[in-house]
């Protein structure tokens, strides 16, 4: 005889709530939701009435774990929050312990986390452009932008060492300088990849069926995008022009010339033709910094209390050996104080507020996640929309559950 | 140290209990808690700080009173400039602090999560449920007596625990980050920074 499970769930309150209504879960393991995120909805027809998201899913405490080691073991950490951009994060990541510590990095490794950070940006987008076409039914697409990402991820690789989890940055530098030749073949990537953008985009710009599934979609006022806490594309797209590479330069961005594009009516097809927009801008900044890439040194070199010395001086110099030593068991000594950074990455701004009390380990870490406040405008916009709407509003809205979740 | 901005200025001005407070990059002022949706309404309006960029909170361990602090970070998206509110809040057992959700909806997600983690209290927020972890879940984990590895607890829905008989150990960290075969050791062993060895997740502390 069969087990009757009595499981108290969401979705059965919902439905003794509203009888006539229909009550659907949505995720959380769900090709349109783009990972864990669940949609809880309450459903007249095909018309949402209500909408609330369950996130969580992927939620491992990054803060906490943040709290108990040093400074520079949470960099790994950062990879796995927006884990199709962790070249920005760590970017972002590095520059907020940075601020705590009054530390200035020299021109070269400025150029250097800018330039990743854009080609993350670039590969980010790609995949958010991929995945996007993919929920509307526009296979080649997808096709088309992962083999583009895959050229950057090869010149990732060469760089750091992995495709994905880069952990590339440390606090106060960069874990290695770049190879010999490797700006030549970023120069190379930038040049094949803008007529393969072009093409890329063509197959959507103008493309019926996309316009018809976009357009007027998912409207997000400039009142609702500022009071929601959205960011990033989604802000623009909206036609607010926020962008902290501009309004609040950090690591060197104020020397490069790029447009900030915006939208007009703030609908799932602006925030596409942003995202579209801002690759090219992307092309333009690296090939600024390529121009004029500084020489120097690629870490701080008066940091010796932050970073690690040379191998070759602690495998030879005592005092570098000891120097090491503690920077390995105590971590990088920081003052006490709290600082607040945020960074103008893919996927919106993300922020990190460190409060330390001294010492090697931070005393609270928090990680202000874009996809989290972006996600958090759903049960806003969800309502009264059609539910084949939906899957094209999370695929305009670009988000990652690994940094939602933290 | 206090940094100055002409915002701070009008707001202790304004508002004569705000206090500077100690910041390594923005401006940052203490203010009674219950002031808070007060002077944030005041910031928001009258000095355009428009975006709330962040709310968290801190905690300072058992013992310290005021022990928890909840923190808001605010932008001004016209001009390009940070501001810092910070308040304690009053009961360190039972925390709670005023909503400010009528300010900004966005802040509904936020103090749901400082909720979560914290066990604040958001006095008038609409909807104030757990949002990271599941409902039900009996801890707050950024809470500092909240050990690393997690505690041991059953699923979230005791039903089907009850059925199959599994209940589930939420230690993803078990042996800490630099051991390879995680839960024979004691954190304590595994991680130099937990310096207080009193207690760990195998001796739970004792009161």
């Amino acid at each position: 005889m069969a087990t009757e499970l009595n499981i108290p769930d969401t979705a059965a309150k919902a439905a003794e709530a509203a009888p006539d209504r229909m009550s659907l879960s949505m995720g959380p393991s769900h090709p349109s939701t783009h990972g864990v995120l669940r949609l809880q909805m309450e459903l007249d027809g095909e018309i949402l009435t209500k909408c609330d998201p369950v996130v969580g899913y992927l939620h491992r405490g990054d803060e906490k774990i943040a709290e108990n080691m040093t400074y520079n073991q949470f960099v790994p950490y950062t990879d796995r929050l927006d884990y199709l951009a962790p070249l920005a994060n760590n970017m972002a990541y590095a520059i907020a312990v940075e601020k705590l510590a009054g530390l200035e990095v020299p021109a070269r490794c400025q150029a250097i986390r800018v330039i990743t950070a854009e080609m993350a940006r670039i590969s980010s987008h790609l995949m958010g452009l991929g995945a996007f076409g993919l929920d509307v039914g526009a296979w080649t697409v997808l096709v088309h932008s992962l083999n583009q990402r895959e050229h950057l991820y090869k010149l990732f690789e060469e760089l750091t060492g992995a495709r994905f989890t880069t952990s590339y940055t440390r606090i106060g530098g960069v874990s290695r300088d770049i190879p010999d030749g490797w700006l030549d073949r970023v120069g190379g990537f930038c040049d094949q990849f803008l007529p393969a953008l072009e093409e890329i985009l063509s197959l959507l710009t103008r493309n019926k069926i996309f316009l018809d599934r976009t357009v007027g979609v998912g409207v997000i006022t400039k009142e609702d995008a500022l009071a929601y806490g959205i960011t990033g594309p989604n802000l623009r797209g909206s036609g607010i022009a926020l962008d902290l590479r501009k309004d609040k330069p950090y690591s060197g961005y104020e020397q490069y010339e790029f447009d900030v594009p915006v939208g007009s009516k703030g609908d799932s097809y602006d925030r596409y033709l942003v995202r579209g927009e801002e690759m090219r801008q992307s092309v333009r900044i690296i090939r600024q910094v390529i121009a004029k890439f500084p020489g120097g040194d690629w870490y701080a070199k008066d940091a010796r209390k932050i970073f690690a010395p040379p191998k070759d001086k602690i495998l030879t110099s005592m005092e570098e050996l000891i120097q090491n030593f503690m920077l390995v068991t105590e971590g990088p000594q920081m003052p006490a104080g709290e600082v607040y950074f945020e960074a103008e990455n893919p996927k919106g701004i993300l922020g990190f507020y460190v409060v330390s009390k001294g010492g090697g380990v931070p005393w609270r870490l928090k990680i202000r996640s874009p996809s989290f406040c972006n996600l958090s405008i759903l049960p806003k916009i969800c309502t009264g929309i059609l539910i084949s709407d939906v899957v094209t509003l999370l695929g305009s809205l670009d988000f990652v559950m690994g940094e939602c979740d933290r | 140290m206090p940094v100055a901005s002409q915002a701070a200025t009008a707001l202790k001005a304004k508002f004569p209990s705000a206090t500077d407070r100690a910041s390594s990059d923005h401006a940052a002022c203490n203010v009674p808690l219950a002031e808070v949706p007060a002077v944030l309404q005041f910031l928001r309006d009258e000095q355009g700080f428009d975006h709330l960029a962040d709310l968290t909170a801190i905690d300072w361990a058992e013992g310290a009173s005021p022990r928890f602090t909840v923190v808001y970070n605010l932008y001004a998206t016209a001009r390009g400039e940070y501001i810092r509110v910070a308040a304690d809040c009053t009961n360190d057992l039972e925390p709670a602090a005023p909503t400010v959700t009528h300010l900004w909806p966005g802040a509904n997600w936020h103090e749901r999560e400082c909720f979560d983690m914290f066990g604040i209290t958001f006095e008038g927020h609409p909807d104030l449920r757990r949002i990271l972890m599941w409902d039900g879940y009996p801890y707050h984990p950024l809470r500092k007596e909240f050990p690393l590895a997690g505690i041991e607890t059953v699923l979230p829905d005791a039903e089907i625990a009850e059925v199959t008989k599994t209940p589930v150990i939420a230690a993803p960290m078990a042996g800490g980050p630099f051991v390879a075969s995680p839960g024979e050791i004691n954190m304590a062993d595994a991680e130099p920074s937990a310096k207080d060895q009193s207690w760990n997740e195998r001796k739970p502390k004792t009161d």
